[in-house]
């Protein structure tokens, strides 16, 4: 079977950014992970694993009223601004603009094509709006995250809010620490770092890879405020986030650091906490199996004589 | 064209220290990133001059790169410096990505370039960072030739919009520029004019062009003296003029020769007006210890090197050892502005 042979469908729905209950956001959340299924199959390449894995944190992260955009104007200047570090994780970032109304829907078809604004890993190159910038080789995001938050604390003396989120095994690159020390030592409680801890990294299970444990005392160590979740947990997850708020309404001093345990490929049960997903698409087959799991209402096979 | 006295002996670092601080008086978005040598790059005028803009990063210098890169999405105009052996190519990775990709305005000063620092050896002695740098799209490259040039060449790179990278020196060298001395960011200036050789020079190594002209002056050969400080984008006209008028071409830098300002000349003449060129700079090796005087002796980074080298192309011109005859007609390019073609 081919990609031609699914009968693919975006719906078009748009959602808004406010306070929500976990039914709400576990419906976005599978929006989501189904455009990323079909992203994926339509490019015939990317990353599965990680994308799925953190939908449930972008859904609650841009859906849920914590952070301030404007997806028809994307770059007021009053926005909070979000940086994926893990870059290769971009899947869910455009998805999740797309459902923010930052872009048309139907455009994340063109994911990994020539001339796409959804480039394999993101490249600010291309005007996507809502995409702060380029990102992918790791460790260098979340530094630009620290610059924004210096910025924003330190020069413009605004109440903007900087959200990053780095993976793992992300944290063996030596410069991720170089950044916590700036953070720290500069005092972003502006800063809220998300870690996308699914505890696999393309070579294996991270500890096996090189073990980077244990996470929270090193963040500790550092000097930041430290949160643990459930990352497919909508009430812990916002809880955390709230608590960032708070920690920066009341000027704690310290970044925020959420540690968030996740499984990859979380919600396709061949895919899950798999590591093996981390940086390969489904087949045509499985993203049929993986469409009817996450109940797409329009995924069919088509005929041959239909394409 | 100008005409050069010596001045005194400065430098090129107190320049780019001096024109952070104008730049400072004039933008109140440019902000400073301190690598633990701000004395030493002399940064240290603009942090204490606006504290409020100065962020110490310590010694991380992919950290500072790429903190320079949020404060520029910020609408900053961040000037990050260190020695040139760890913020051009320590940081590389960053630089490729998350500066040139991104197409963000920040700034690198990449002070002790060259063997020129002298004692420190060659673990700090950079002379491979115009090769890394020259490659990166949407980067500027600038190679100012002393003092007074790299204060107004700081000023230039943070008046535009872009990357830029700016190096610059640890050691006293010759000052002859003025106030007065044309600069322009992109467009070489030709120092002295000849018709003879061209000898093509960027940093320190335009002193020392000037040194060796006079020297040919005297066995009666013309030479024009080019300074070629802005090495990306390069002054391709001015470049291919000379080449044309002259017919052989000499390049110099405090640099490795492979990779560098001269074989960016030669890029640009292979394509266009090829001529005999011979390349003065580093041959492929380490610096090392030493007074900067006796190192830039030892690796060839004297007027003598040049002298040496313009009679070379000159025969090589004039044998016709490449099959390139001299030029009997002009083509059609026009002349740079202050060239009396």
């Amino acid at each position: 079977m081919k990609a031609e042979n699914l009968r693919i469908v975006f719906r078009s729905t748009v959602y808004e950014n406010r306070p929500r209950r976990s039914e709400e956001f576990a419906e976005i959340a599978r929006e989501i992970r189904r455009d990323i299924i079909k992203m994926l199959v339509l490019a015939g390449s990317g990353h599965s694993g990680g994308p799925l894995g953190t939908a449930d944190i972008h859904a609650v992260l841009f859906f849920g009223g914590y952070m301030r955009y404007r997806p028809k104007d994307p770059w007021w200047p009053g926005r909070d601004r979000y940086v994926l570090s893990a870059g290769h994780l971009c899947p869910v970032l455009y998805a999740t603009l797309a459902r923010a109304g930052f872009f048309p829907v139907e455009e994340l078809r063109t994911l990994r094509k020539y001339g796409s604004r959804l480039q394999g890993h993101p490249g600010r190159d291309m005007g996507l709006p809502g995409l702060e910038t380029s990102t992918a080789s790791l460790g260098q995001g979340i530094s630009i995250a620290v610059g924004m938050a210096l910025s924003d604390k330190w020069l413009d003396k605004s109440d903007r809010r900087v959200f990053a989120l780095t993976g793992d095994g992300e944290l063996q690159e030596g410069s991720v620490w170089e950044a916590a020390m700036a953070a720290a030592h500069y005092k972003l409680d502006n800063l809220c770092w998300i870690v996308d801890n699914n505890d696999c990294q393309i070579d294996g299970r991270v500890p096996n890879v090189m073990s980077i444990y244990p996470i929270d005392k090193k963040f500790e160590a550092f000097g930041f405020a430290v949160m643990q979740c459930d990352g497919h947990d909508y009430e812990e997850l916002s809880t955390c986030l709230e608590q960032f708020l708070e920690n920066h309404r009341r000027a704690i001093g310290k970044p925020t650091v959420i540690i968030a345990r996740t499984k990859m490929g979380r919600g396709v049960s061949f895919m899950e906490d798999d590591y093996r997903w981390h940086g390969k698409p489904p087949t045509p087959e499985q993203a049929l199996k993986a469409l009817q799991e996450l109940e797409d209402p329009y995924i069919t096979v088509v005929e041959p004589a239909e394409v | 064209m100008p005409e050069f006295q010596l001045l005194g002996q400065k430098p090129t670092r107190q320049g780019f220290g001096e024109g952070l601080v104008v730049l400072g008086e004039r933008y109140d978005n440019v902000v400073v990133l301190g690598g633990d040598i701000t004395e030493s790059v002399m940064t240290s005028f603009f942090r204490d001059r606006f504290p409020d803009r100065f962020f110490s990063i310590g010694v991380a210098e992919q950290n500072a790169t790429t903190i320079a890169v949020g404060l520029a999405l910020s609408g900053k105009i961040p000037f990050f410096a260190s020695y040139g052996a760890f913020c051009a190519f320590r940081n590389a990775d960053q630089l490729r990505i998350s500066v040139c990709y991104n197409n963000v305005n920040v700034k690198i000063g990449g002070g002790h370039a060259g063997v020129s620092v002298g004692p420190d050896g060659a673990t700090h002695q950079a002379l491979e960072e115009i090769a890394v740098i020259r490659t990166l799209p949407n980067m500027t490259l600038v190679v100012p030739c002393d003092y007074m040039e790299t204060k107004k060449a700081t000023i230039a790179i943070g008046e535009i919009w872009g990357p830029s990278y700016i190096r610059f020196g640890r050691a006293n060298v010759p000052w002859f520029t003025t106030e007065d001395t044309p600069f322009r960011l992109g467009r070489a200036e030709i120092f002295r004019d000849g018709s003879d050789v061209a000898l093509i020079a960027c940093g320190a190594m335009v002193w020392q062009a000037l040194l060796a002209a006079d020297m040919l002056a005297k066995r009666g050969i013309s030479a024009c003296v080019i300074n070629n400080h802005t090495i990306k984008p390069m002054d391709v006209e001015t470049i291919i003029t000379a080449a044309c008028r002259c017919g052989a071409v000499v390049t110099a830098e405090e640099h490795q020769i492979y990779a560098g300002m001269g074989s960016a000349v030669a890029e640009v003449l292979a394509k266009n007006y090829p001529v005999p060129i011979e390349f003065v700079g580093v041959r492929d090796t380490f610096g090392g210890s030493g007074d900067p005087d006796e190192l830039m002796e030892k690796f060839g980074l004297t007027w003598k090197s040049i002298y040496a080298a313009a009679l070379v192309a000159i025969e090589r011109r004039d044998k016709g050892s490449t099959g390139v005859r001299r030029p009997t007609e002009v083509p059609r390019f026009t002349p740079a502005d202050g060239y009396a073609a």
